[in-house]
């Protein structure tokens, strides 16, 4: 996605420019641009009378934002404790193994992003990868290369 | 959809859409759950929507897609209404064959029904298998019987009732009354009693007031809030609206985890349906309460499950916690006093009012009343959403619901509490789950996360993991915390790593007491919790990996050794072929060998002995 000063003030006036939407609109920007680019931080400091030490402030505390793009699939596996006694770490190992990436790394291509989340609250599936508004369960690290076969499938369909 | 300007225009509402139902003969109810989900449930809603769209029989036959029925190991779930036949692992290819025989006709799907591994007989109903048999549903129950997006079907099952009594003549006072005989003491993991803290607020000087959700479920392995709001929304909003009634509050925030982007989506459907019926906003059922509420969504952050960090965040600051001398139903939001509790605190409210205090009290313990939901989650056959009055022995929890161990291996302890917690071990499974019973083993209630865990967890490993957990998600605010629980953590890598010395379990131990002691939030002054609680009943094996320089349960991988067992070996080579790491050698068709500098302990080698000749010790 282009960067586009005119979208990061639509989301800001979509929400009123007051510091208490400000996490909403920068989860919004994170949302639509797949990260929080410095532009759009200047911008909302700006419209919302802020610091942008403050906005940098809150960029930098919460996991969800990235300050570097993304790639086009993020991977989230879970690290919640149910996954973590199911074998959850053996699945980034298998991830570290095939895509060369440990959790917080974008591949050069922009294909995957890998990071960890402390569950997703689908326990009973456990371990669970999700990618986008999909999870899956019960994965392996067996199962880890035909995950990527997947997802590479999908891109190729995309375009 | 037309706004409802008194009591009776609600009552009338009901009648209407009970009227409307009359000539349903079934009702098809598919689990939307969490765990559903990650199954396909949605998929199956929808599949099962267009079969009864197709035949045009959507005047006899509903479907509903519900929140979660909790028995999450079993999905996705159909149960067909009005017989309650319950079907386990249903997926999309049989839903023809289901309609065919149990909703078009009165015949069962012998293979889709659960069997029970004890006696290997089939059953029918959902109430009469174990799982649900030995619970007591109360706050949790509507969650699978519901609409999870429609507030009509909330409605039709007297939904908004509890509001309706409140506003038609209850004092705010009495309200207050009513909760604090309920004895309903807040679900989210302090136990502070409900009654008491909306009490304060009320008190509290301010014109302005605001009630909050803390949805900001950040516990691992504890999802019961995720359901409720998912799958009754409208309970948890009713509750609020009470709460803001008895308090006079004028605003309302469910802050609500962005991991949980569902309950997100759900949240703020309800929230607009119950604005539309005039359940919200001014003039609530034509009275003079004026009260309006938002969803607000958090960004991954732990902490801001700690109340005065969750302000914070609302007010656009960094998550950080605060002292608290100042008190926030004095000062919270913005600096105007703030009612918070938890999704299932609120969601405990309709059933309070309706059934009053009273009622809640006579379930539970002394000091602990009513239900509380547990999610009954890792090595355990029955994973899920349980919910049990309070004083459950464990033993119930765990094998009657839970239905034991998968395998055959040893219960080893239950992990409750998430990082503010603590293990219970084998000794204590008779324990009766209260708020202080837990408290006395040295676990805590927490959210109610139980995290059953047998004899190949490594309890060192258990607390690395928590330790990790919390290192990444210490605000930084506190020195104890921010440098303390890191200090903790290296010594424990030490201890799995093969690295540490004598005396570290002592130096482990004086931390904890100074973090307990010294830390600046409830997170942080519990953040010791999970290696205070291994260190009082594990300690053999912290000695193991500190001394013997082993891992009794064999997860910590620096002190494994893996080894090819000569007599099994056959020399079929697929081990050496498998191996990232080309640490496996030796000639085809004689015994192989693992070097141990090269290996990396990643088992694959086990994985794909056919011979079972490769051991670990």
């Amino acid at each position: 996605m282009e960067f586009s000063l005119q979208e990061v003030d639509a989301i800001i006036d979509q929400w009123g420019p007051t510091p208490s939407s400000l996490l909403q609109i920068m989860l919004d920007i994170n949302h639509h641009f797949n990260y929080l680019p410095k532009e759009s931080v200047e911008r909302v400091a700006e419209r919302l009378r802020m610091p942008i030490s403050q906005v940098f402030g809150v960029a930098n505390f919460f996991k969800v934002f990235s300050l570097k793009p993304r790639g086009r699939f993020i991977m989230h596996v879970c690290t919640g404790t149910a996954c973590h006694v199911k074998g959850g770490p053996k699945i980034i190992e298998r991830l570290e193994q095939e895509v060369n990436l440990k959790p917080g790394e974008t591949s050069e291509d922009l294909f995957l992003t890998l990071e960890t989340v402390n569950c997703v609250g689908a326990c009973a599936s456990a371990p669970v990868v999700v990618v986008g508004d999909t999870t899956y369960s019960e994965v392996t690290a067996g199962k880890v290369p035909a995950l990527l076969k997947e997802l590479k499938d999908q891109e190729a369909q995309r375009s | 959809m037309m706004r409802l300007n008194s009591i009776q225009d609600l009552d009338a509402l009901r009648q209407q859409i009970l009227e409307q139902r009359k000539t349903i003969r079934k009702r098809i109810r598919i689990c939307g759950g969490p765990g559903c989900n990650s199954g396909g449930g949605d998929r199956l809603i929808k599949a099962f929507q267009k079969l009864i769209e197709d035949k045009h029989a959507t005047r006899e036959y509903m479907v509903t897609g519900t929140g979660c029925h909790g028995f999450c190991a079993r999905g996705p779930i159909v149960v067909i209404e009005p017989a309650n036949i319950f079907y386990e692992r249903v997926h999309e290819d049989r839903v023809a064959e289901i309609c065919e025989r149990s909703v078009f006709a009165d015949d069962l799907v012998e293979d889709l029904l659960y069997v029970d591994p004890q006696t290997g007989q089939k059953i029918v109903r959902e109430k009469e298998i174990p799982f649900y048999a030995h619970q007591e549903r109360i706050i949790f129950n509507d969650t699978g019987l519901t609409w999870s997006t429609e507030i009509d079907d909330y409605i039709s099952r007297g939904g908004y009732s509890a509001l309706a009594k409140v506003l038609s003549g209850m004092k705010p006072e009495e309200v207050i009354e009513e909760v604090k005989i309920s004895g309903l003491r807040g679900r989210g993991g302090g136990g502070f009693p409900s009654g008491v803290k909306w009490e304060s607020c009320r008190k509290a000087h301010g014109e302005f007031k605001y009630v909050i959700c803390n949805a900001d479920e950040g516990d691992p392995g504890a999802y019961m809030d995720r359901a409720l709001l998912e799958g009754t929304p409208h309970q948890v909003i009713e509750g609020m609206i009470i709460g803001a009634y008895a308090i006079g509050a004028k605003e309302g925030y469910i802050y609500c985890r962005y991991e949980y982007p569902l309950a997100v989506k759900h949240a703020n459907r309800a929230l607009e349906q119950a604005r539309e019926y005039g359940l919200l906003g001014n003039g609530i059922l034509g009275t003079d309460f004026n009260f309006d509420m938002f969803v607000n969504r958090g960004a991954g952050a732990f902490i801001c499950g700690e109340s005065t960090a969750l302000m914070a965040s609302l007010e656009g600051k960094i998550g950080e916690p605060r002292g608290k001398h100042i008190h926030t139903v004095e000062k919270g939001l913005w600096n105007r006093p703030s009612n918070l509790n938890n999704v299932e605190s609120w969601a405990s409210v309709p059933t309070i009012i309706n059934n009053g205090g009273k009622w809640f009290a006579s379930i539970g313990t002394e000091r602990s009343k009513g239900t509380k939901i547990f999610s009954v989650v890792g090595k355990i056959n029955n994973t899920g959403l349980v919910e049990v009055s309070m004083g459950t022995p464990l033993r119930k929890i765990v094998y009657d619901i839970g239905g034991g161990i998968p395998g055959g291996k040893r219960f080893k302890a239950v992990q409750t509490g998430g990082p503010s917690g603590g293990c219970v071990p084998e000794e204590l499974i008779d324990l009766a789950v209260d708020f202080e019973q837990l408290k006395q083993a040295g676990s805590m209630m927490g959210s109610g996360g139980m995290i059953v865990l047998d004899e190949d967890t490594c309890m060192v490993d258990v607390a690395r993991y928590f330790l990790n957990f919390l290192v990444q998600e210490s605000c930084g605010k506190c020195v104890p915390c921010r440098v303390g629980v890191k200090r903790m953590h290296e010594l424990v890598i030490g201890m799995c790593e093969g690295r540490a010395e004598p005396g570290d379990i002592e130096k482990l131990e004086e931390l904890c007491n100074t973090i307990q002691e010294a830390a600046l939030c409830g997170l942080g002054k519990s953040a010791p919790n999970p290696v205070a609680s291994t260190l009082r009943y594990f300690r053999d094996e912290y000695n193991a990996h500190v001394f013997d320089k082993r891992c009794p349960a064999k997860v910590c991988k620096p002190l494994l050794t893996y080894i090819i067992d000569t007599d099994k070996c056959t020399g079929c080579g697929l081990c050496r072929l498998k191996c990232p790491e080309a640490a496996i050698i030796g000639a085809k068709r004689e015994c192989h060998c693992i070097d141990e500098e090269l290996c990396v302990r990643c088992g694959i080698c086990i994985d794909n002995c056919k011979f079972d000749a490769i051991y670990i010790e």
